[in-house]
């Protein structure tokens, strides 16, 4: 809540003042004088893992001390989580290699940039009952913090989420909540703290992440072997960046069969704003060096790029994780589909480049989903959902689900969003798992209360239920026709009344295998470059939702838009800079994030629906995966338009002309080769 | 301090700090939410109002400059209410939004441009436009949204003219 004794970071909240309004509040602020001592401060993964250097909490990592993190035994240094994947004999098939490719890319600190900053509203009442409003993406992990905190029963803190400005993941997990409660028993008034965007910048980041790879291939073509290291910097506090790097060394293996994998990922505490959630969870830093990476082999080994990806992409059905389930996804469809969408723009123009890339992130999180209807008398219909609104439009999914099921217009079903009061437990409302989990739960929902329907239909009719049969709405026996409100109400004899239907899902059956689905990321671009300034402007973009069933496709493809926008953003322009301990750029008049003016001339927004997933009528979710492969498709574009491979993001104008003249510096006009092998060394840049 | 102004087509007068801003005083003392506090620095465009007609950063507009004034918000377009202006309509026929944070500040800011100029291009809606953001969508529903709007308030003035 507050910093105890050491600032962590620059932005860390050490006192709290609670006012009868914002200015009285902003006054008596001014009046706390602090006194800081200044310590050495360990400002990158660097220095955080040198021997002999400062511990930023003082002492070494405990195992088993973030809750859902028992596998790590504890570590040395800075290290606050260390996952390894491996299988086969990387080592060997190294050796035994015809070409490898290795290079170090670095993905950058950014921020999510939610346009509603973090806001909470406490009241803390006489009686022990903590009711707090929150722009929460996750009310129920909230509650489980405030019921550890402040010791009281689960029943007791009551966590309301209404509609929430936007969230990107940047709004996962508890923020403010427990120091607005705490204001709020200090006072035993309700309290409301809302931070402004500057505080908001200095609240939570995305990691950021230097990764060696390399990469092999046999004599054919094949990719053989792949080993990695991945250093996140997680920065003052764990928050959820232990799950990142758990993703972030999954991910790193893509959509691609390979017998022989290493991957070693830590993340790592420094004195900066901690990391936590950003759209695509870990993906999007490794999705860069992968998709990077597999072009440069691809031009080593004098492969077309997509036809080497194709080569190696495991089929729908085939297993890329041993022991996981196998892909539930058509990926070569999705980069043929891509790739024939941009082809259709003609012969590539003279400094334009084009590329597709690809992700594929084990999505779903922890499959504990509940949820319930109401079906009442009267024909309308209510859905009880603990997913949170947060713009992704689950409240019209869920609702199409249930009139879908109820067999009622969707004008009568109502959504009764996130109150860990009324709505029943969602783990988590993240790794795109509300269609495909909570959709599922209010299927199997409505499906229950229409088993109930039946058997009370039996009874009005004295029949057994084999006798008539479930017609969209309703039963028909003979020649009657009875809807789901009509079999209540006189079930019941009364008006009014109403029934539940509930469902209860965790990891068993079609959940029992891991992930819940695969969620793929395809992402198409056309660039032009312009050398004499290095920018670089999106043409033509193309994003492939492999997304099972898009059950309101309009808004799914708005989704996989909104998502390569924030990728074009990481891609083009966005990074968090620091200087020594400050951060630099923390405010939107120095942060830019993408604006209209920023939209590609040619924007196509493709949609796959194999029925593939395991979420209701084969949907899977989506959302996330888009934003993962832009910032390879950016750099491979961009190595196709001039010959420049920058293992770095973003790709600024300057990085990219500073790039464009070593390049010309190197060899003259005339003796100028189209791209060839590149360079394996990371464009040095400075920031 | 006290100021006159016309709210959303009404007379309104009220009681004011002179270092109140228009989005503090629509916000807090007129409860009119719609109007939403992003980056308060005339960077995101989410607190768009207009004033006369034209649209305003309401975060650092001091109220006081509305005096004698037209202000519209998002809560005063509907006119009559219960009927959604083109814009409006056309926002939620193109799924222009999805958190819809940013909404009444894109919504304002189109109908300046479209009262200034209904036969826009696409090239100005997108230069016009480039003041508010959105984190959500990627921007493309709502150009196709202005667009759609344009049409319909284009056929809307050629009637107005024939008419007249």
């Amino acid at each position: 809540m507050l910093a105890i004794g050491k600032v962590r970071f620059v932005g860390e909240p050490v006192a709290a003042v609670i006012g009868a309004d914002q200015l009285s509040a902003q006054e008596a602020l001014d009046k706390i004088k602090v006194e800081y001592e200044e310590l050495v401060p360990v400002l990158d993964v660097e220095s955080a893992l040198a021997p002999g250097g400062v511990l930023v909490h003082g002492m070494d990592y405990i195992g088993g001390a973030f809750r859902g993190f028992d596998d790590f035994p504890g570590g040395t240094k800075n290290i606050c989580q260390a996952v390894h994947v491996e299988w086969g004999d990387v080592d060997a098939a190294f050796a035994s290699a015809a070409h490898i490719a290795e290079g170090e890319y670095y993905f950058p600190m950014v921020y999510a940039y939610a346009m509603e900053p973090y806001v909470a509203v406490a009241d803390y009442d006489s009686k022990g009952q903590l009711t707090v409003y929150s722009s929460a993406q996750h009310p129920f992990m909230v509650r489980h913090d405030l019921a550890e905190i402040f010791d009281l029963p689960l029943n007791s803190v009551r966590v309301i989420v209404p509609y929430v400005g936007g969230g990107y993941g940047s709004k996962s997990y508890t923020k403010i909540e427990p120091l607005t409660a705490a204001c709020s028993w200090k006072v035993s008034r309700p309290v409301k703290l809302q931070l402004s965007v500057e505080e908001a910048f200095l609240t939570t980041r995305s990691d950021d992440a230097r990764v060696y790879i390399r990469t092999a291939v046999d004599d054919s073509g094949k990719l053989i072997a792949k080993q990695a290291t991945i250093h996140l910097d997680t920065g003052a506090y764990a928050e959820n960046s232990p799950m990142v790097c758990r993703k972030a060394a999954n991910r790193i293996v893509g959509p691609y069969r390979f017998p022989h994998v290493r991957v070693d990922c830590l993340a790592i505490y420094t004195n900066t704003v901690p990391a936590s959630s950003y759209r695509g969870l870990g993906a999007a830093q490794i999705t860069f060096p992968v998709e990077s990476q597999m072009d440069e082999l691809a031009h080593k080994i004098g492969c077309d790029p997509q036809e080497f990806r194709l080569r190696n992409l495991a089929h729908s059905g085939e297993s890329i994780h041993p022991g996981l389930r196998p892909i539930d996804a058509d990926v070569p469809g999705d980069i043929r589909l891509a790739a024939e969408t941009l082809r259709s723009n003609g012969p590539l123009a003279l400094k334009h480049g084009r590329s597709v890339c690809c992700s594929c992130s084990d999505a779903g999180a922890h499959p504990v989903t509940l949820a319930m209807v109401h079906v009442y008398a009267d024909g309308s219909v209510s859905v009880m959902s603990g997913s949170t609104e947060i713009g992704q439009g689950s409240h019209t999914v869920l609702a199409q689900i249930a009139a879908e099921e109820m067999g009622v217009p969707l004008g009568k079903v109502r959504l009764v969003g996130s109150d860990t009061g009324v709505t029943l437990f969602e783990r988590s409302t993240g790794a795109s798992r509300t269609t495909t989990l909570m959709g599922r739960a209010v299927m199997e929902a409505c499906r229950e209360a229409i088993t109930q329907c039946k058997s009370m239909a039996a009874e009005l009719l004295g029949v057994p239920a084999g006798e008539f049969t479930e017609e969209r709405g309703g039963i028909r026996h003979g020649k009657d026709w009875l809807s789901w409100p009509e079999i209540i109400e006189r079930y019941f004899q009364m008006e009014g009344c109403g029934i539940i239907g509930r469902a209860y899902l965790r990891r068993a059956g079609a959940l029992k295998a891991v992930p819940v689905f695969w969620e793929i990321g395809v992402v198409g671009v056309e660039i032009a470059l312009d050398e004499e300034t290095g920018k670089i402007s999106l043409d033509t973009l193309v994003t492939v939702g492999d997304v099972g069933l898009a059950i309101h496709p309009a808004m799914t493809e708005s989704q996989d838009l909104g998502a390569a926008t924030m990728g074009l953003g990481i891609g083009l322009f966005e990074e968090l800079i620091y200087e020594g301990q400050q951060l630099m750029n923390g405010t939107l008049l120095e942060y830019r994030v993408p604006r209209f003016s920023d939209l590609a001339r040619r924007v196509e927004l493709k949609l796959v629906e194999n029925h593939d997933g395991v979420g209701p009528y084969g949907a899977k979710g989506g959302g996330e995966g888009c934003v993962n492969p832009i910032g390879a498709c950016l750099a491979n574009a961009l190595y196709q338009a001039a010959g420049v491979r920058i293992r770095r993001l973003p790709l600024t104008p300057e990085r990219v002309w500073k790039a464009l003249q070593e390049q010309k510096s190197q060899a003259p006009a005339s003796q100028r080769k189209p791209p060839a092998a590149p360079k394996t060394d990371v464009t040095k840049t400075t920031a | 301090m006290k100021i006159g102004f016309e709210l959303n087509g009404k007379a309104a007068s009220l009681e004011i700090e002179p270092r109140e801003t228009l989005a503090e005083v629509l916000r807090a003392r007129c409860r009119l939410t719609g109007v939403k506090l992003s980056c308060e620095a005339q960077v995101c465009g989410s607190c768009t109002v207009l004033v006369d007609g034209l649209p305003v950063s309401a975060c650092t507009y001091l109220a006081y400059e509305i005096r004698d004034k037209r202000v519209t918000t998002i809560e005063g377009l509907a006119d009559p209410p219960g009927r959604l202006h083109p814009l409006q309509q056309a926002f939620l026929d193109h799924f222009a939004f999805q958190c819809g944070f940013c909404t009444p500040g894109m919504i304002l800011a189109a109908k300046s441009l479209l009262d200034e100029n209904v036969h826009v291009s696409d090239e100005e809606i997108i230069a016009y436009m480039s003041g508010n953001l959105c984190r959500c969508t990627g921007y493309l529903g709502i150009l196709k949204a202005i667009r759609q709007a344009s049409a319909e308030m284009k056929a809307t003035w050629k009637e107005n003219r024939s008419t007249s």
